[in-house]
């Protein structure tokens, strides 16, 4: 199957091409939803509910909005808000997309305002079907993996597979994110090791051991008595399986939320705040790490799951891996792979890994995911609070 | 004859245990290496059995790194679990169905 790429004005392609429609608080997410049941195919609504200003959701929007995937933007504001909708629109019409921004308060109240916004969404539409197409490959992409609704059976199944998708995928000259920090307490030294310089392992070291502390001041463990009843003894242990899904490769680069990696291979995102415990868990659900790493330009997630998530995602698809048997055959309508395989002894790792190499190339030429088919498209995004990376996060 | 039980699965050739990929139930024989051992106890999907003998203070090895320390000596086909092991990083507590901590 031939990739080809909607070609974007800064050189990056997309495998997708979305009408955003952006809510900048809350109190205007009904109408940008009603504006998007238009078309739910094509538009997909994301946004910030918060009124108060937030430099972190400022750059994820201004990110999101101009992400591959996405082709026109219209947001959607009540007026009084604190978010900077002016700043966003000017990045998002010099990226050269058409944009527009709806203030509902100038507009004459919610029916007003949805007229409009659907004539911009339906004017979109039909512009974006003259966006210039590219032939794309492997090394093209940005693919992102998360594993949420874990068990016992994450660690020795989907996530080792993955790992095996991800080797695969960093050899052809992808980009593949991998995060989650607080569950990679006890992967350190061996994470580390694989660093592709001496000065990257120490900030690799250092992001395990912010999120160390970061999780001690909430009061919050990261392992659960149901883990023990699965199977796991320790945190390490736990951590190793969420490790697994990082593969084998050299780490090229440590970046945050954003941060756009700047070639090839393997990175891991630091997802813990900086600073004091201000805003409460660093990710309230697995939708905040993928709205990260799409952030970050992930044009696809690889979603790991043993207890059984059923989401998908705004923007961008996400493949779903069913961890053990038992699952896959109670949610086989939302899975679209089936490690559990390894579990039962029917499939090996490596086979496992290639049916997951096969699905992204088929999901990137625009073949829907499960949960796109079933119309997911969760997206959530709250307050954080960042430093930027250091120098020796990105070696040259 | 096979090295190992088809209901074990070995995640790196240096682990010192095996994954339990179902229910085992206790007396039932388990093929580990050359060794034959008969279960003490029921395992579950998910568990461990030990594939190498093991002193306290040993590393355990699984994924091919250390996932915490033996706490006694284990032998060849043992359940390896909360009570003969210990994490090296923080201590692992699991309410049991009693409600107490393991």
């Amino acid at each position: 199957m031939t990739m080809q790429g909607y070609l974007r004005a800064d050189g990056r392609k997309g495998i997708r091409n979305q009408v955003i429609v952006a809510y900048l608080v809350e109190c205007a997410h009904h109408v940008a939803r009603e504006i998007a049941l238009f078309d739910r195919e094509k538009a997909h609504v994301i946004g910030f509910p918060g009124c108060f200003p937030n430099p972190y959701a400022q750059k994820m929007m201004e990110r999101l909005c101009t992400h591959p995937n996405v082709g026109a933007v219209l947001l959607v504001s009540l007026g009084c808000e604190s978010f900077n909708r002016v700043q966003l629109e000017r990045i998002v019409r010099d990226s050269g997309r058409p944009v527009e921004t709806l203030v509902i308060q100038k507009t004459g109240g919610t029916k007003s305002a949805i007229e409009r916004g659907r004539a911009f969404v339906a004017d979109a539409i039909t512009t974006l079907g003259n966006t210039p197409r590219a032939p794309m490959d492997l090394s093209d992409l940005v693919i992102g993996t998360v594993c949420g609704g874990s068990d016992g059976t994450s660690g020795i199944s989907g996530n080792p597979a993955t790992g095996r998708a991800f080797d695969q995928l960093v050899a052809a000259g992808a980009t593949c994110i991998f995060e989650e920090t607080g569950e990679l307490i006890g992967c350190e030294d061996i994470m580390a090791s694989r660093a592709a310089t001496p000065e990257l392992a120490i900030e690799l070291r250092a992001s395990v051991e912010k999120a160390a502390q970061y999780y001690a001041e909430l009061g919050y463990g990261s392992f659960a008595s149901g883990n023990a009843d699965g199977g796991l003894s320790t945190i390490e242990e736990k951590s190793m399986g969420a490790y697994a899904k990082s593969g084998a490769s050299p780490i090229s680069g440590l970046i945050k939320p954003g941060d756009i990696p700047p070639k090839g291979g393997l990175y891991l995102m630091d997802v813990v705040p900086d600073g004091p415990v201000q805003f409460g868990f660093p990710n309230i659900s697995d939708n905040a790490e993928i709205v990260e790493m799409m952030a970050s330009g992930a044009h696809m997630t690889i979603f790991v799951t043993g207890r059984g998530s059923v989401v998908g995602s705004a923007i961008s698809p996400v493949i779903k891996v069913a961890a053990n048997p038992d699952m896959y055959e109670r949610l086989h309508e939302d899975m679209d792979i089936n490690a559990g395989r390894i579990i039962d002894g029917t499939a090996e790792i490596e086979t496992v890994g290639a049916e997951i190499v096969a699905l992204v190339e088929q999901v990137a030429a625009g073949q829907p995911t499960k949960s796109e088919e079933l119309g997911h498209q969760e997206f959530i995004l709250t307050y954080k609070s960042f430093e930027p990376i250091g120098p020796a996060c990105l070696p040259v | 004859m096979p090295d190992i039980d088809p209901r074990l699965i070995i995640l790196n050739d240096h682990d010192t245990v095996a994954v339990v990929r179902c229910a085992i139930d206790a007396g039932e024989k388990v093929q580990i290496g050359d060794a034959v051992v008969t279960l003490m106890q029921a395992v579950t999907m998910g568990h461990k059995l030990a594939r190498a003998s093991m002193q306290a203070g040993d590393k355990v090895l699984k994924y091919g790194v250390p996932i915490g320390s033996a706490t006694m000596a284990i032998a060849i086909g043992d359940h390896v679990h909360l009570h003969n092991m210990k994490s090296d990083y923080t201590p692992t507590y699991a309410l049991t169905e009693t409600g107490d901590i393991a």
